[in-house]
C-alpha cells in the first residue's frame, strides 16, 4: 500500500467521526441502522452476544450475506476477519468492502502475527486496549483504532478501562521531554516516530472509536466524554426491545454528548435494554486476544 | 473577523474549524437548535462538512435545525458544503429525496464507487488558485449537472467537482484534509462580501 492510499484510508475514518457504527446481520437490519442514522454498518452473521452464546470457532461471514448488506445501504459497509487471517482479508477486499475489522470477536487464526495491513488497499480498523497495542496496530497499517471493550456483554466497563488507559498514556507521553520518548518507545514496543507523533499531537495518528458493551445513549456519551471520536454499537441495538428507537437515540447522544438535558430526553422510553452479562460472569475474555 | 458556524452533527468538522481559525475567522460549532443563532446578524457564514449525508440529513431534521438553516441560506447566508455538504444542498439527488434543496445542482452519491476507489489528484482550479491543488476524493459524489443559477467551477474527467451559486459554494472533494487553504480563503472572501453588504 503506498503512502497516498494510507492517507486516503485514514481520511475515510475522519468522515466517520462523531458517528455510530452498528452491527447488523441482515439487509433489513442494515436498513434500520441507516435510517436510524448509522454512519456505517458492520456486516456479520452473528452479533457478538450470539457468538459468545454459541461458542465454537467463529469466522469471517459469508460473502454473499455481506454483499446483500452492501446492496441494501449507501453508507460504508465494514466486515470482520479473524486476527492474522490475511486470506479472509483478501476475500473481503475482493468484494469491495469499505473497511475490514481485524477483530478479536472472531476466533484468532494466528496467535503470533496480525495481518500485515500495509499490503492491502482497503483500510483496516483494529482493537486496542492500551497505547502500545494501538501503535503496534497502526505500525502494521491500521488506519483506525477502537477500544476492545468486551463485546457481546452489554457491560461498558472494559471499553471505559481501555479508553481511560489509552488517554492517560497519551497524556503521559505528551508530558515527556524529547530524550524520554526513546525509552517510552522501547517500553511500549513501538517505533519512536509514532511515539513522537503522540507526544506532539496529544492524540493517536488515526481516529479512535469506542467499542464493546455500549448499550445505552448514556454509555455512548460516556465514551465520547472520555475522548472517543465515535462509537461502535454491536449487540446493544438489535438485542434490545426497540432497535430503531434505541439506535436513533444513541446517534443523537453521540452528537450532543455534552448536553445532559438532551441525553435525559433521549434516554426516555427506549424499552428493554439488552440483558447483558457482567464482566465477572464471562468465561471468555475476547479483549485478551491479539496484543 | 467573521463568525463562521460549522455544522458539527457528524463527520470531519474539526478540520474545517482549524483552517478557518488559521485564516483568522471566529468559528463555532452547531450541534443543536440552540447553537444556530435565531438572529442572523450573529452568523456570517455556514460550513456543512464531509461525513455521511444520510446521518446529517436525519439529524438536521430531528434536532430541529432544518428549517432555520434552509431559510437562512435562502436569505443569502454564505454556505460552504464539502462532499456530504454538497449532497445536502443539492436540489436533486439521483434516486433519493433531496435535503436542504437550495442549490441548482443534480448530484450522484458515491459516484466514484466504494472506499477502495477513493483517490487523490493534483489539478489547477483557476477559480481558487493558479497553482496545482491537492484534491482528495473519499467515496465522493460528483455533480451530474448544474442548472438555473448554479455555475460549475471545476471539472475532472468530465464530471463537475465544484460549483457556485450566489451565496453557495460546494466541492465534491475535501480541501479541509489538505494543507492548502485556497478554497477556504475563497469562501472567506464570500463571507466578507456578504458582511459588508449587510452593513
Amino acid at each position: 500500500m503506498d503512502r497516498n492510499q494510507y492517507k486516503l484510508n485514514k481520511n475515510l475514518a475522519q468522515m466517520l467521526k462523531g458517528g455510530v457504527i452498528m452491527d447488523v446481520t441482515t439487509p433489513a437490519q442494515a436498513e434500520i441502522a441507516q435510517k436510524a442514522g448509522a454512519c456505517a454498518v458492520m456486516a456479520l452473521e452473528r452479533i457478538p452476544a450470539d457468538i459468545r452464546a454459541a461458542g465454537g470457532v467463529s469466522r469471517m461471514s459469508d460473502p454473499k450475506m455481506i454483499k446483500g448488506i452492501q446492496e441494501a445501504v449507501s453508507i460504508p459497509v465494514m466486515a470482520k476477519c479473524r486476527i492474522g487471517h490475511f486470506v479472509e482479508a483478501q476475500i473481503l477486499e475482493a468484494i469491495g468492502i469499505d473497511y475490514i475489522d481485524e477483530s478479536e470477536v472472531l476466533s484468532p487464526a494466528d496467535d503470533v502475527y496480525h495481518v500485515d495491513k500495509t499490503q492491502f488497499k482497503v483500510p483496516f480498523v483494529c482493537g486496542a486496549k492500551d497505547l502500545g497495542e494501538a501503535l503496534r496496530r497502526i505500525r502494521e497499517g491500521a488506519s483506525m483504532i477502537r477500544t476492545k471493550g468486551e463485546p457481546g456483554t452489554g457491560d461498558v466497563v472494559q471499553a471505559v478501562r481501555h479508553m481511560r488507559m489509552m488517554q492517560s498514556e497519551i497524556r503521559r507521553i505528551a508530558s515527556m521531554q524529547a530524550d524520554e520518548l526513546y525509552e517510552a518507545a522501547k517500553q511500549l514496543g513501538v517505533p519512536y516516530e509514532l511515539v513522537k507523533y503522540v507526544a506532539q499531537n496529544k492524540k493517536l495518528p488515526v481516529v479512535n472509536f469506542a467499542a464493546g458493551g455500549v448499550a445505552t445513549p448514556a454509555d455512548a456519551a460516556l465514551m465520547m466524554q472520555l475522548g472517543a471520536e465515535g462509537v461502535f454499537v454491536g449487540s446493544g441495538i438489535f438485542k434490545s426491545g426497540n432497535p430503531a428507537k434505541r439506535a436513533a437515540a444513541i446517534v443523537k447522544a453521540v452528537t450532543n454528548y455534552n448536553d445532559p438535558k438532551l441525553l435525559a430526553e433521549l434516554s426516555e422510553d427506549l424499552g428493554e435494554a439488552m440483558v447483558g452479562i457482567n464482566e465477572q460472569e464471562i468465561a471468555l475474555l475476547m479483549a485478551e486476544r491479539g496484543k | 473577523m467573521a463568525k463562521i458556524g460549522v455544522l458539527a452533527l457528524q463527520g470531519a468538522f474539526i478540520e474545517h474549524e482549524q483552517i478557518f481559525s488559521r485564516l483568522g475567522e471566529e468559528v463555532f460549532e452547531i450541534r443543536q437548535k440552540k447553537d444556530f443563532p435565531a438572529d442572523l446578524s450573529a452568523i456570517d457564514g455556514l460550513v456543512i462538512p464531509g461525513g455521511e449525508s444520510t446521518v446529517m440529513g436525519k439529524l438536521l431534521r430531528e434536532l430541529d435545525l432544518f428549517d432555520g438553516i434552509k431559510t437562512a441560506i435562502e436569505k443569502g447566508l454564505p454556505v460552504f458544503g464539502t462532499c456530504a455538504g454538497l449532497i445536502l444542498l443539492a436540489k436533486e439527488i439521483e434516486g433519493e429525496a433531496p435535503h436542504l434543496a437550495t442549490m441548482d445542482i443534480c448530484v450522484r452519491r458515491n459516484a466514484y464507487g466504494r472506499q477502495i476507489d477513493s483517490f487523490d489528484e493534483k489539478a489547477v482550479i483557476p477559480a481558487f488558485c493558479d497553482k496545482p491543488m491537492e484534491l482528495v476524493f473519499i467515496r465522493a459524489p460528483w455533480i451530474e449537472r448544474v442548472f438555473g443559477g448554479a455555475q460549475a467551477l471545476a471539472s475532472l474527467g468530465g464530471h463537475i467537482i465544484a460549483a457556485r451559486q450566489d451565496n453557495m459554494l460546494v466541492t465534491s472533494f475535501h480541501p479541509e484534509l489538505t494543507a492548502d487553504p485556497a478554497v477556504h480563503a475563497y469562501f472567506s472572501r464570500m463571507v466578507r462580501e456578504y458582511k459588508n453588504k449587510r452593513k
